[in-house]
Formats: C-alpha cells, sequence, structure tokens
C-alpha cells in the first residue's frame, strides 16, 4: 500500500527575516567571553525583530509569502498550526490573528502548538495526514518565534528572530511532494522554559550527544529504513540549526558532505530562529531546487524530538519561486545595531509603566 | 492610553486587512471604512479591499510620544497614496528618521501597533515599510 504522505505536498512556501542584527561580536564584547566563540560556534550575527514585531507578526509574514507562492483562495486552507515558543500570549491564541489578517477565518481548525523548537515541524505532519486523508485540500504549518536567551548566556550568540510557513495541499498542485516522514521522541530534559521564566535553561551535558544528535539521528535513519533510502539519494539535506555547526556534524555523522547542507543553513547569517529555523533552511533549499532533486529536512525539539522528511520537487517549483521574497533576500537586507538597541528592541531593558 | 477592546475587534478587518469602503454611488473609496460616504453623503457602501503598496506623499516624526509608545519611538507616520490614489494616514515602520524620503515606495505589513500595559491586550494592525523588491 503506498504511504499516505505522496498524496501531498508542499504548494506554497514563504520564509521571513526582519532587519535588524545584531553582530557575535557584540555578545563577546557585553558578556567577556572569549574572541573565539562565535568562530567556535560559526556564528556571524543574528536576526533581531524590531519592536513591533513578536512570533505573531513573523509567522503572519512568511505565511503570506507562503500564500503568494500557493495562489490558493485563503477561505479554502482549514487548519493552521502555529508553533512557537515565544507566543505573545500565554492564553489567546496566534493562530486566529495570523488566519484572520490573511482572509482564512472563520470556516478553519487554528491551533498555536508547543514542542520547542520542533512545535512547526508537528503541525507540518499534522499537516499531511489532514491532507492525505482527504478532510481538507489545504492546511498550513508555520514556525516563527523571537527566541529568548538569558543576557550572557552562550544561546544569547545565536537565539534570533525569524519564521517560515508551508502550505500543504495535493501533490499534483505541490512544488515539491512528500515521499514519507517519520518521528521519534523521548522525554529528554536538554532545555527548557518554566511558565514564568523569561528565559529558557539548558540542562549540561544533555543538549549534543543526547538531544540534538541521538534524536535526528535516530528520525533520519527510521525515514530511511522506511523508504529503504540513504544519504546518497539525496541532493539536500536541511538540519535544525542551533549554532552553524551542529547540523555540519550531524550530517556527516548520517553520511552527508558539507555541500549537501551548506545550501539549506542560515544560522551562520541570521541565528537560531528555534521554529523557524530548519523551516527557514527548508524555504532557502526550495529557492534554488531543481525539479526532480530529492530533499532530507529534520527538525528538532528540545525535551526532546525529530522529524524527518523526504520531499521530491517538481517541475511547478520553478513558476512558484519568484512569486515572493526568497531567503537570500532577507539574509541581504539587513541593518546592523549595537547591543543597547538590541536590548531595549527584545524587552530585555524592563520599564515600569503607569 | 488604552483602546477600546470592542471598537478594535469592530474594526479588525481595516486593522489587519486594509478593508476600506467604496460607495455605490459616487464610487470613491474611503479609508478607514465608513458607513456613510463623505464625498457624496450615500449610505450605500460596500467593503473594498486596498492595495498594499504605495508612494509616502509625506511624513512627520514624533519624539515626544503618547504613554505606552516610547518602546516604538522615535514614532514615523506617514501619509501614504496607495496603488489606487486612496490616500491613508499610518505609522511607518522598519525604517529610522533620516531613511525616509518623500516618494519612497512602501508596502503594508502587520505589526504591533499598541498594548494595555504589560497584561492587557495587544492590537495588530497595519504598518508601512520600505517596498522589499524581488
Amino acid at each position: 500500500m503506498p504511504r499516505p504522505e505522496v498524496k501531498t505536498g508542499i504548494v506554497g512556501w514563504g520564509a521571513y527575516v526582519p532587519r535588524y542584527r545584531l553582530k557575535a561580536e557584540e555578545v563577546v564584547r557585553i558578556w567577556g567571553f572569549e574572541k573565539s566563540m562565535p568562530q567556535n560556534l560559526f556564528i556571524v550575527e543574528k536576526a533581531v525583530g524590531g519592536p513591533d514585531e513578536d512570533a505573531l507578526t513573523i509567522g503572519w509574514e512568511a505565511a503570506r509569502n507562503a500564500l503568494r507562492r500557493a495562489q490558493v483562495d485563503p477561505a479554502e486552507i482549514k487548519a493552521v498550526f502555529f508553533g512557537t515558543e515565544s507566543k505573545p500570549y500565554a492564553v489567546k491564541p496566534s493562530a486566529t490573528v495570523i488566519a484572520e489578517a490573511l482572509g482564512i477565518t472563520p470556516a478553519t481548525m487554528a491551533s498555536d502548538l508547543e514542542f520547542a523548537c520542533r512545535a512547526g515541524s508537528e503541525g507540518l505532519r499534522a499537516s499531511i495526514g489532514l491532507v492525505a486523508s482527504g478532510m481538507m485540500k489545504y492546511a498550513m504549518a508555520i514556525g516563527s518565534d523571537t527566541a529568548q536567551a538569558n543576557p550572557g548566556d552562550v544561546l544569547e550568540f545565536t537565539a534570533s528572530s525569524g519564521g517560515a510557513a508551508f502550505i500543504v495541499g495535493p501533490r499534483e498542485e505541490s512544488a515539491a511532494y512528500f515521499e514519507g516522514s517519520y518521528t521519534y521522541v523521548t522525554d529528554t530534559p536538554d532545555f527548557w522554559r518554566r511558565e514564568i521564566s523569561p528565559y529558557p535553561l539548558h540542562g549540561e551535558g544533555f543538549t549534543g550527544e543526547p538531544a540534538y544528535f541521538h534524536h535526528i539521528i535516530s528520525a533520519v535513519k527510521g525515514l530511511f529504513e522506511e523508504l529503504g533510502l540513504g544519504p546518497d539519494d539525496f541532493d539536500y539535506a536541511v538540519f535544525h540549526q542551533p549554532n552553524g555547526k551542529f547540523p555540519l556534524r550531524v550530517g556527516r555523522k548520517l553520511g552527508f558532505p558539507k555541500e549537501k547542507i551548506m545550501p539549506g543553513l542560515v544560522t551562520p547569517w541570521i541565528g537560531n530562529t528555534y521554529n523557524g529555523s530548519a523551516f527557514i533552511g527548508l524555504a532557502k533549499v526550495l529557492d534554488q531546487a531543481k525539479p526532480g532533486e530529492r530533499i532530507l529536512v529534520a527538525p528538532f525539539g528540545s525535551g526532546a524530538g525529530s522529524d524527518a522528511y523526504s520531499l521530491v520537487v517538481t517541475d511547478k517549483v520553478e513558476e512558484k519561486k519568484p512569486l515572493a521574497p526568497t531567503v537570500e533576500d532577507y539574509i541581504r537586507r539587513k541593518a546592523y545595531i549595537d547591543y543597547a538597541l538590541y536590548s531595549r528592541f527584545r524587552g530585555i531593558i524592563r520599564r515600569i509603566t503607569v | 492610553m488604552k483602546l477600546s477592546i470592542p471598537r478594535f475587534w469592530r474594526e479588525k478587518a481595516a486593522h489587519y486587512r486594509l478593508i476600506g469602503t467604496r460607495c455605490k454611488s459616487c464610487g470613491r473609496i474611503s479609508y478607514p471604512p465608513k458607513p456613510l460616504c463623505p464625498y457624496c453623503g450615500s449610505r450605500e457602501t460596500e467593503e473594498a479591499e486596498l492595495p498594499r503598496r504605495g508612494r509616502v506623499l509625506s511624513y512627520t516624526v514624533i519624539y515626544t510620544v503618547p504613554d505606552g509608545f516610547r518602546k516604538y519611538a522615535p514614532l514615523v507616520l506617514g501619509l501614504i497614496e496607495l496603488e489606487n490614489g486612496v490616500r491613508v494616514v499610518a505609522p511607518l515602520t522598519d525604517v529610522m528618521p533620516e531613511e525616509v524620503r518623500t516618494g519612497m515606495g512602501v508596502e503594508a505589513v502587520l505589526r504591533r501597533v499598541q498594548e494595555d500595559g504589560e497584561h492587557g491586550v495587544i492590537y495588530y494592525g497595519v504598518k508601512f515599510r520600505p517596498t522589499m523588491e524581488y
């Protein structure tokens, strides 16, 4: 029996990266890190959302770009999944605001999902299921964050703002169709944020091997086994990108050369956009992929879990590429700010309001 | 400065999607939407979605901002002529005051406009930023 995923594909993709950039050397200067730190993490600079941006507005712009490429009536989208770990409200969905602002409401599912950096990916997998089952023709998954990091924590080098969105629909309308998907999750205490905490903490010793590497490798190997594929069958590999080094290392462990990972690597230049991380990487690969090429995507979320997807690019990719700005367009659009302005923009400086 | 939640909810189509009103009698478009045409007085109006691109006709920079707006200061307010000739007054974003020019191309995006303090409602709405060519 054919896998249900093959009936579905990405009919529209879109990304968004805010304009402002903070150089990694600014974090070195302010917090007294070794000058080699940015190089060790392979991070040059990170994107910073402006004072009027949050995960919702970032998700909106990514979703709007996905709609431009999908060229479908927004009212035909029957599910909006918004994956984030920096939702503007603890209680009040962001998905409804985005759906309303794009003309998707009211006959639609809409929810915010949480699973650290892979919540949006859970939305993507759910979208595939909803479309493959025939319950709806189109569903949208958005991954977006204004990632938090405790000031002075090593995470601050990379925690950044950005997002991407995908509209899943029938394979025959798709720029790339899904061949299969595989999810691997366990209870792992590698990274968390309590309800009242403004910043996340990470469990020393858990963040690398037992979390990121174990879960991505397990999900990808699970997918390989189910599809009978291996690294040589893929033209691109996109992994979650907490820094510039980890995706290259996990790719090497799985047998992917650097050349297949670099096209989708964005963190060194925009930082880790958490739920946007692997999604923006996939969007960047779709911006440049050719019909017939095969893409591996493996987002990861702390806590911990990873999804692996195999996509095959179709002829439709070429007509959709020019319909919205590319990831590269957003990476090039930038204005540098210093640590003081970054602190103000991201609410690190706390004022009292009367 | 607190906004009225019911009023914002009633006007959300205008705030989120640049929905104005077209007069069925004289054909002119108003933004924000109005139940009565300000040009000919007709009560026969219909919703009209406005183009999202335009150009800055004029602008002003506000340094002494109302309560709750210091985080966005300085505020740049633009008079924008949309591609269909309709003029709207709206905040500009992603632009420093020294970067704004009369005639510059802008496009509508969704941004935070205001918040009722740390615990209240967050209001989202249209702002204009320099057009991204692609």
